[in-house]
Parts: C-alpha cells; sequence; structure tokens
C-alpha cells in the first residue's frame, strides 16, 4: 500500500474480553480504502470478535477505533451501517420468516411519502432486491418468498448482496464464502474485486488460501487473540500463508517474509 | 414486480402454487375460517334469536370491539416477541386512578384522562425497560406487574374513599370534550333518520319514544375500527412494522443489521398500555363508574383472539386483521351462546377448543412458509 492513502479504519491495541475470557489481547490493523484486507487465523482465533467490534456489535474493553482519522464511537451496529459500514456475519443475520425483500432492507427501509405519512416502498425494495441478487447469479423465485425457504448458500448470497449493497465505504465478509458453490463463490470473489477498485476497503475472513490469494492486498494473521503480522501481497508465498493459518507451527521460517510489520 | 413474474416463469424448478393456496398461505387464514364457521353455525341455531337483529348486532359488535382494542397491542407486541400479562390490571388500574382523579380530587374529566394516559404510558415504557435491560422473559416481568398493578386498583379506592368501587363519573364528565371523544356516539342524526324512515325500529312508548333502537356508532367501536387500520398500516406498510417482524423474528440478527430492538420493544409496550387504557376510560365513561376487579383476564383473552388470528407465540408472525378476527370471533360466540340459550360456562369450553385448533392450524401454516424446515 503506497504510503499517502490515508487509512480509513484504525484500529488500536483494540481488546476484548468475555468475563474471564480474553477474545482479543491487543490487536492493531489499519485499514485502507480500495484494499481487500484479509483477516487469517485458527478457529476461535478471534477474527470474528475482531470484526464485531469493528461493525458496532461489540464495544472495546480497551483500545481506540479511528474513522477517518477521528475516534469513533459505535454505540451499536446502526451507528456502524450509518456510517457506511456493512457486515456479513458468520452466522448470517437473516431471518427466516420474513421475505428476501424485507430481510434484504431490514434496518434501511427505503421509503416514499404518502401525504404527510412514510411508508415502506416494497416496489422499490422488491425491485433491487430481484436485480442484486441476479447480479450475484441467483435466480429467486419472487422477492416475497421467505427466506427460510433458500438453500444455506442462497441465504448466505442474500446477506453478500446485501453489504455489498449498504457497505458505500467498508465491506466485512466473515467467511462468506463457506456455503457457497463453484460459480456463486467466484461472484463474490469478483464482487470483491469489484467493489475494492471503486475505493471501498474489503475487510475479507476466510480459511480458504486459494481465495485470499485471489484477492487479497495484505494479509493478517490473528492467533488467540493476537497479531501475528501483516503481509502485503508478493511477500509471502500461497505455502507460507497456508502455514500460518494452520496454526503457526512454520512462524520461524516466515518471520522474515513478515518483513518487520509485526 | 413483472421482472419477479419472469423469474417465476424461467426457475423449471419450483412447481407452480395455484393462486387459491398462495392466497390460502396467510396468518389470517386461521380467523377467516373461524369467522365464517361462527357465523354459519350461529345463523343456524340462533338465527331467529334477536342475535342479528340492529340491537343484536350492536350488542355482539361491542362486546367484540372491546377485545379487539386489547388484541391489536398485544398482537403487535407478539409479533415483536414479547408478552404482557399485566394488560387486564392495567385496565383495572387505570380507570381506579381515572375515577379518582376526577371525584376524590375534583378534577375536570379531560384533566384525569390525560394524565392517567401519561402515567399508564409511563408504566408501559417500565414493563418494557425492565424487559430490555435485564433480559428477563417479558412472561415473568409483565406477571409481576400483572399483581402489582392489580393491587393498587384495589388498594387505591379503600384508601382514598373506603370502598371498592367508585362512581358517579356521568355527572363530572357530563359535556366534556374529551369524555365524548370515550364515551359518546356518532352518526346520530344518521340513526335518527333511519328510524323516522322505518329503516330500524323506533321505541314506541316511554320517554324515548320516536327514537330509533339504536342511538348511533358508540366512540367503542370507533376506537376499535381506528386501532385496527393503525396497527395494520404501521405493521405492514412502514418501515417500523419492518423492524416489529425482524426484532421478533431474531432480535440478534435484526440488532446486527441495525434494527433499534430496545426502541421497538419499549415503544410497543407503551402501545399495549395505551390500548388497555383506551379500553379502561370508554368503560368509565360506559358504566359511570370504576371498579376494582375490571379487566380481569382481559390478558389471556387478548392473547388467545391474536393467536386465533395467526400470530406465532414465538414471535416474527403474524396480523392485525387476524387478530381483529380473532376478537370477532370472541365476540360473536360469547354474545352468541347467550342469545342460543346456551349454558355461559360453556363459553370456556369453546375457548380452550378453539384456541388448541388455532394454534395447530398456525403451525402447519408456518411450515409452509418456511418451506417444511
Ligand atoms: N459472546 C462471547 N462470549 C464469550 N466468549 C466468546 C464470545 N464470542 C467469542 N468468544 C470467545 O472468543 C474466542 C474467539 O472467538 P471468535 O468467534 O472471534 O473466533 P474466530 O476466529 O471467528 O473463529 P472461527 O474461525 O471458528 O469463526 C473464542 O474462544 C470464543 O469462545
Ligand atoms: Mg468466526
Amino acid at each position: 500500500m503506497s504510503t499517502d492513502i490515508k487509512p480509513l479504519i484504525q484500529m488500536k491495541n483494540i481488546e476484548k474480553h468475555f468475563g474471564r475470557v480474553i477474545a482479543l489481547a491487543g490487536v492493531s490493523v489499519d485499514i485502507f480504502p480500495g484494499e481487500c484486507h484479509c483477516l487469517l487465523g485458527d478457529n476461535g482465533a478471534g477474527k470474528s470478535t475482531f470484526i464485531k467490534t469493528m461493525s458496532g456489535v461489540h464495544k472495546p474493553t480497551h483500545g481506540e477505533i479511528l474513522f477517518d482519522g477521528v475516534p469513533m464511537q459505535f454505540a451499536d451496529p446502526r451507528d456502524a451501517i450509518t456510517a457506511g459500514i456493512a457486515t456479513v456475519h458468520q452466522h448470517l443475520a437473516m431471518i427466516p420468516l420474513m421475505s428476501v425483500s424485507r430481510n434484504f432492507f431490514m434496518g434501511n427501509e427505503p421509503q416514499k411519502s404518502f401525504g404527510p405519512f412514510k411508508v415502506f416502498d416494497h416496489a422499490h425494495a422488491n425491485e433491487v432486491t430481484m436485480t442484486e441478487m441476479r447480479k450475484m447469479g441467483i435466480n429467486l423465485r419472487g422477492p416475497d418468498q421467505a427466506v427460510g425457504t433458500l438453500s444455506g448458500g442462497e441465504r448466505q448470497t442474500v446477506a453478500i448482496a446485501r453489504a455489498v449493497h449498504f457497505g458505500a465505504k467498508v465491506l466485512i465478509l466473515d467467511e462468506p464464502t463457506s456455503a457457497l458453490g463453484v460459480r456463486q463463490t467466484a461472484n463474490v470473489l469478483a464482487t470483491i474485486d469489484k467493489v475494492r477498485k471503486q475505493g471501498v476497503a474489503v475487510v475479507f475472513i476466510t480459511h480458504n488460501v486459494r481465495h485470499a490469494m485471489a484477492v487479497g492486498d495484505r494479509f493478517t494473521v490473528l492467533n488467540r487473540g493476537k497479531t501475528l503480522g501483516t503481509a502485503t501481497r508478493g511477500e509471502v508465498s500461497p505455502e507460507e500463508l497456508q502455514d500460518l493459518m494452520a496454526g503457526g507451527q512454520e512462524l520461524a521460517t516466515l518471520e522474515g517474509s513478515l518483513g518487520g510489520t509485526v | 414486480m413483472s421482472q419477479a413474474n419472469e423469474a417465476i416463469e424461467s426457475d423449471e424448478r419450483v412447481k407452480r402454487i395455484s393462486p387459491l393456496r398462495k392466497a390460502l398461505i396467510r396468518p389470517e387464514l386461521g380467523g377467516m375460517c373461524g369467522t365464517v364457521i361462527v357465523f354459519v353455525l350461529f345463523l343456524i341455531f340462533a338465527g331467529d334469536s334477536g342475535m342479528f337483529s340492529p340491537q343484536g348486532v350492536m350488542n355482539w359488535s361491542q362486546v367484540s370491539a372491546q377485545f379487539m382494542i386489547i388484541a391489536v397491542g398485544a398482537c403487535l407486541l407478539m409479533i415483536a416477541g414479547e408478552f404482557d400479562l399485566s394488560v387486564g390490571s392495567m385496565i383495572g388500574f387505570a380507570s381506579m386512578i381515572m375515577a379518582i382523579f376526577a371525584t376524590t380530587f375534583g378534577w375536570p374529566m379531560w384533566l384525569a384522562i390525560l394524565v392517567t394516559f401519561a402515567i399508564t404510558i409511563s408504566l408501559g415504557a417500565m414493563n418494557g425497560l425492565i424487559v430490555v435491560r435485564t433480559g428477563l422473559p417479558s412472561f415473568i416481568v409483565t406477571l409481576a406487574f400483572l399483581f402489582i398493578l392489580r393491587g393498587f386498583a384495589i388498594f387505591l379506592p379503600y384508601a382514598f374513599e373506603g370502598k371498592s368501587n367508585i362512581g358517579g363519573i356521568k355527572e363530572i364528565s357530563e359535556g366534556d370534550w374529551l369524555a365524548s371523544v370515550f364515551g359518546g356516539k356518532i352518526f346520530k342524526g344518521l340513526f335518527q333518520w333511519m328510524g323516522d324512515n322505518e329503516l330500524i325500529a323506533t321505541f314506541s312508548r316511554g320517554t324515548k319514544a320516536g327514537q330509533p333502537v339504536i342511538e348511533g356508532i358508540p366512540m367503542l367501536i370507533v376506537w376499535a375500527l381506528g386501532l385496527i387500520f393503525l396497527g395494520h398500516f404501521i405493521l405492514t406498510r412502514t418501515k417500523f412494522g419492518n423492524w416489529i417482524f425482524a426484532a421478533g423474528g431474531d432480535s440478534e440478527a435484526a440488532r446486527n443489521s441495525g434494527v433499534p430492538v430496545d426502541r421497538v420493544k419499549i415503544l410497543l409496550f407503551m402501545f399495549t398500555a395505551f390500548c388497555a387504557t383506551v379500553l379502561a376510560t370508554v368503560q368509565v365513561m360506559e358504566f359511570s363508574s370504576a371498579d376494582a376487579g375490571r379487566g380481569l383476564l382481559k390478558e389471556f383473552e387478548a392473547i388467545i383472539a391474536v393467536v386465533i388470528g395467526g400470530a406465532l407465540l414465538t414471535g416474527g408472525y403474524g396480523s392485525v386483521l387476524g387478530a381483529a378476527l380473532g376478537a370477532l370471533i370472541f365476540g360473536v360466540v360469547q354474545q352468541g351462546l347467550f342469545f342460543a340459550g346456551v349454558e355461559s360456562s360453556l363459553f370456556r369450553v369453546f375457548l380452550g377448543v378453539i384456541l388448541l385448533g388455532a394454534v395447530i392450524l398456525n403451525t402447519y401454516i408456518r411450515r409452509i412458509i418456511t418451506g417444511e424446515r
């Protein structure tokens, strides 16, 4: 990353404790506009917890978050969404009994004026939902279909399409491709590439090295609540990354390639 | 929408659903079936009992309207995933403090009504705050309020007046602008005209000779219809309605998507308190008195009406129109058994049976909607 671009989000020494569990023990990461930042690490490393502090779900126990250079205090996810940070959570935020289009716009309902009242613009919501889903390679039966009737991958695609639609500045994807087929995965990776080129910062969590290598600009590895370091694309080979993700057994040989960015 | 239809045509893996079946898969189905069955039954067995004369219709309409007013509040709250068991006690408590303000304190009726609303809506907010702050089930929190408020409704009249009910409201509320919003009747001219033209019967003797048997539409019914319309509109046509479904469907997912779940729930607890107080005020005006026992068991009747109307006890799904039909069934059966001369205790048997039937039907509909998961 060129140094003249200012980071969009600066996470400084973030700690998160759940009672006696220390999920994050001081993690610092900078996210730049237009980059795809891959977050890697073992199960339970703290990746989801980390991105949840970024998207307003958790308040960090210690540490500071700067958004666009100013300290940010997100009281709840709504604040983060308003700031242009959209998230696809690992456990999708979808409501099975509600229709696809109601889910798609949940928390961001489009409105139109109806006399003195503001009403939910269902026609617009339905249209956008169908178009966005088709872009992701999924033909819905209809926008009023309940999310509960979709397959796991289809649900994931709705969540991704929704985040892409609302993530004006930052798009956070927590293992978005875990349930996707070949075509839909390719679609998601292509979408990441596309929004990155539009200047959106993408935070991409995955366990799949090939997916990470395909779109990642920088790679941060977490282990037991700590950063092992951030590597830039080209500095690290897929094999090395694979070892890191496997739990960092081969760390010694990798310290060189992480090149002082620790 | 045209795109949506194209998608249906293009997807060869979807069996065509007949429009009829599609129209049937909706929360109101149980309520609609129930309403038809109930009306057919009573037309057959009590058709000539006066139940369907103008006065008869007015009779069960008013009883139904009472159920409807509290069912609307309970419905929205249940869809948002919470219960309010304090509704019945709130009715008793509200009518009692209103009567005490008007008689013991000597306040003008409008002031007594407004202050009562302010107090009960604050109590509703307190219910909601405790539920969202502690994360306790609303079942327990509002059960506590069921006892607390009923206790006060019994204690206060003794403390102030040394008796269990307070009367004489009619004289105080005479000519009061706000009292007539709850106790008055509208379209009196229309009914007088219908009486004069022999479209409806008139009294033939006594002080009311020449007046139509139905004086006008009571405000009770106007409130019920108004609240149903409002509730239905909010739920299906507004952003807040989407938040209600989301909050009850999965509050965690809703919160992570930016829905202010706590605010939605607190507002709905306030709305149920508002509905309870509307009913309390109407009753105070109608009976000209407040009684400590008023509103007993109303919370369960409201919940039953809502469930008959197709809402899921677990939240996230339901319909205000359905709840209104549930309340209509309730009123028609309760009064219909009376008209048909059936022992009134059988009403409870009926309630239990229809509740069970409705819950089973709802579970089935839900399976269809969520694709047998
Ligand atoms: N709400 C919570 N309460 C208590 N402990 C939690 C909570 N959330 C996460 N943890 C703990 O924090 C640690 C990190 O969890 P996290 O979900 O962030 O891992 P992860 O890196 O996303 O793992 P995975 O790859 O399996 O998704 C785990 O040990 C987990 O048990
Ligand atoms: Mg995770």
